[in-house]
């Protein structure tokens, strides 16, 4: 049977017909969808969760490995970095039942804060990689990694890209391999205990297991030799194979699916045979450095693609072939659509009073890192899941008790990402007498990728009960004094201007929070506020909500703002910023 | 067949990943190879979107070459604009007259170009003008002014009209399948 799948979905499809038993990630863009089906269409065969993080994710996966069971853990790219520690301590260990890691991608940084190539991880851990150009290969090629996880004692790095993760194709669907659920536990201590006396003899024994996998690369499934043209022959894999393949369909190809260890013989055959060997691929020049050390003349490489951002079937074209096609002109000076706060969004009220505060905004990972954007531009930094309140924390200590409270700093984060890495960084702040304000929005779920539950709201991935991780609680156990814990309405400007003062010059931790909910995933709808033209000046002051619900309308005289009854959801922030009462709830 | 390249470039919100499943759906039951990508994220907070969908007998890249697009679908007028280039001379950019407009003007810190129309007459391509959210509204429901540009797109394919009813059918949730039916064919009827 064949179907239109996405790269994520056939990942998922390929964990269900390889016997998966176990599959753990945290959500981030593109990898969020590899979960979000199997939680849904496999729920049955695969036991799946969500994790807080990815370090959690993965130690659980190595957990299930262990037991015997084939386990998936999925993640984006920077996902990887928190995940890092298990990972190169499970390329020592090796597995049980096969283990898998997942890492999505994110080249041209669609939704992401930087753009790491991870393929480096699988030459840094020294463990297998393997990379699919479409979904087929997606589902495929998976099946094919736990093979070579189970056969070669090692966890499988599997590395798509955006386009890989977020591209349909079509998918031929295979059965499931059945296999049973681990029913004893053995007891390997020397295996799996890293102490140093076990784990320095496992080191050179990883450095072997390269040897074995680049020699199994000679003749493994993943890597195909596509002979043609012989005047010119392409190393590729990924996305950018089908780039090149779309340029220069006759060309010889040295496709490859494992992509580490190299297969040396398998690339010194095929540079024999042809007369100029071209290297095409994405970011880091990750192939074409490995192939240089071999000693093989890349004629072109970096030098012609860039190292910076997506690759391009044009970009790639003009470059293989020598020539471009016609083009129109770019339509230039198009007023842009950058992404914007949702109307009604919790977050909105909060970046209205912090802006008017004037105080330092140390930002996070979530939909509200666009409080950085005109018209707000409140919120000053933002470096990676969890960092805000550590960062609020760093500027606190060098500039201690600012009499200016424009000085002051006000960590600004969302619930999933305080239960990702926030709770150990409020440790910190608590144990080394900081005096931050840390303003958790908890809007119950994890709303930039799409939707997922959190620990905080008492469901599962699958969607069973679960108990409440209750931030509160949470941080008054961890040393917040409870008359600094403030429960606030995200949509009640002075509340949230006259507590922010408040905590703010205390000398000690604050933790102000909202519940509101996310109105997109909670589907949140009001009554629309109205805008009495006769009251509105048209001074735009609401417009500096940054609301698509608003806009100014007529010329003159008759100029006035206009609510479109559509997207508003009756939120009222637009209202308590007006300064005439022109806009009222109907 | 030769490859069919289409771009399809809207709102967040305006259902063009539908439009584009739906589109996946008729080559498959075509016995067509297909490409689809787009890229989700931060799209339904108001952005702009496209995706891209490649039909033919074997597909390899997902994404449209740049000056290699054969229709594009634009969703809204700005957004057919700011594509318009990706066309191939003698293409085609049928498109929704239906403006949106982006929050950067709602914010009065830009303008939506008047001359938007006009300027699309400057690309060497066919232009198919579409009423697409009048069309949808006489059909049922504004919201299927996707499904409209769909059945206006219909018309450049060779495929029977019965295999396209049957993807929108496969693709929109039951008790919206006589609205969008009625919607696509109208759309059809306008694509002319």
């Amino acid at each position: 049977m064949k179907e239109v799948l996405s790269g994520n979905e056939a990942i998922a499809r390929g964990a269900w017909e390889a016997g998966v038993h176990y599959a753990a990630a945290y959500p981030g863009t593109p990898s969020t969808e590899i979960l979000e089906t199997i939680g849904s269409r496999y729920k049955n065969d695969i036991r799946a969760q969500w994790s807080p993080n990815e370090k959690v994710a993965l130690e659980t996966a190595v957990g299930a490995s262990i037991a015997g069971a084939r386990a998936l853990a999925c993640m984006k790219h920077v996902g990887v970095n928190v995940a890092a520690d298990p990972l190169f301590t499970a390329s020592y260990t090796g597995v049980g039942g096969g283990l898998v890691l997942v890492s999505a991608d994110d080249p041209n940084l669609h939704s992401s804060q930087n753009e790491q190539d991870n393929r480096n991880y699988a030459k840094f851990a020294k463990i297998p990689l393997v990379e699919p150009a479409d979904s087929q290969e997606a589902k495929d090629f998976l099946k094919v990694a736990f093979e070579i996880s189970e056969r070669f004692d090692t966890p499988v790095l599997f590395r798509t890209t955006t386009r890989i993760s977020h591209s349909k194709s079509v998918v031929e669907l295979g059965g499931r391999e059945e296999r049973p659920f681990p029913q004893a536990l053995e007891r390997d201590v020397q295996k799996y205990t890293m102490l140093p006396a076990y784990a320095r003899p496992k080191h050179p024994k990883i450095e072997e297991r390269i040897q074995r996998l680049k020699e199994y690369g000679n003749t493994c499934p993943l890597n195909r030799v596509e002979m043609g043209d012989t005047s010119i022959g392409i190393i590729s894999s990924g996305i950018a194979y089908q780039y090149a393949k779309e340029a220069l369909p006759n060309a010889s190809f040295l496709k490859l699916g494992l992509t580490y260890p190299l297969p040396e013989k398998l690339i010194r055959e095929f540079a024999s045979k042809v007369d100029r060997v071209v290297v095409v691929e994405e970011l880091d020049p990750f192939l074409e450095e490995q192939i240089r050390l071999l000693g093989i003349a890349v004629e072109h490489g970096k030098d012609w693609f860039p190292l910076t951002g997506e690759l391009t079937p044009e970009v790639v074209a003009e470059r293989l072939t020598g020539s471009a096609p016609e083009r129109g002109p770019v339509a230039e000076g198009l007023p842009v659509r950058p992404p914007v706060l949702c109307p009604g969004c919790s977050h909105r009220g909060v970046f209205v009073v912090l802006r008017k505060l004037k105080v330092y905004v140390s930002g996070d990972i979530g939909c509200y890192t666009l409080g950085a954007l005109p018209p707000f531009e409140a919120l000053h930094a933002c470096l990676c899941m969890g960092g805000s309140i550590t960062m609020a924390h760093g500027i606190n200590r060098v500039m201690g008790e600012p009499e200016d409270r424009r000085n002051k700093t006000v960590a600004v984060i969302g619930d999933s990402t305080f239960f990702h890495s926030g709770v150990t960084g409020l440790m910190d702040m608590i144990w080394n007498r900081g005096n931050s304000v840390v303003l958790i929005q908890d809007n119950r779920i994890t709303a930039m990728t799409g939707g997922q539950v959190t620990p905080g709201i008492g469901r599962t991935l699958t969607g069973e009960e679960a108990p409440v991780i209750d931030i509160e609680k949470l941080v008054v156990a961890l040393g917040v004094k409870p008359e600094n814990v403030r429960v606030i309405s995200a949509y009640d400007l002075e509340e949230i201007e006259t507590v922010l003062k408040e905590e703010l010059d205390k000398p000690e931790p604050s933790v102000v929070i909202t519940k509101d909910p996310c109105v997109l995933q909670y589907r949140v709808k009001g009554k629309p506020m109205t805008v009495d033209p006769e009251a509105c000046t048209a001074c735009g002051v609401c417009l500096r909500t940054s609301c698509i619900a608003l806009g100014m309308v007529g010329e003159g005289d008759e100029r006035h703002a206009e609510i479109d009854p559509n997207f508003c959801t009756g939120c009222t922030v637009c209202a308590q910023v007006c300064k005439f009462d022109a806009i009222r709830s109907t | 067949m030769k490859t069919m390249n289409l771009l399809l470039s809207g709102v967040g919100g305006q259902g063009v990943i539908l439009a584009s499943t739906i589109l996946s759906r008729v080559a498959l039951l075509q016995g067509l190879d297909i490409k689809q990508s787009e890229v989700h994220g931060m799209s339904q907070r108001g952005g702009s979107v496209v995706s891209h969908v490649r039909i033919g007998q074997k597909v390899h890249s997902p994404l449209v070459a740049l000056g290699g697009c054969d229709i594009l679908m634009g969703f809204e007028p700005l957004e057919a604009l700011r594509f318009a280039h990706w066309v191939r001379p003698g293409g085609v950019i049928l498109y929704n007259t239906d403006r949106v407009n982006p929050s950067t003007v709602a914010a009065g810190l830009a303008e939506y170009p008047e001359d938007v129309e006009d300027r699309l007459k400057g690309y060497p391509a066919d232009l198919v003008r579409v009423e697409a959210g009048r069309l949808a509204e006489e059909a049922g429901n504004r919201r299927a002014a996707n499904v409209v540009l769909v059945g206006a797109a219909s018309r450049f394919f060779d495929f029977p009209e019965s295999v396209w009813l049957q993807a929108v059918e496969q693709s929109v949730p039951a008790k919206v399948v006589d609205v969008n039916r009625k919607a696509f064919a109208l759309g059809r009827a306008a694509g002319a």
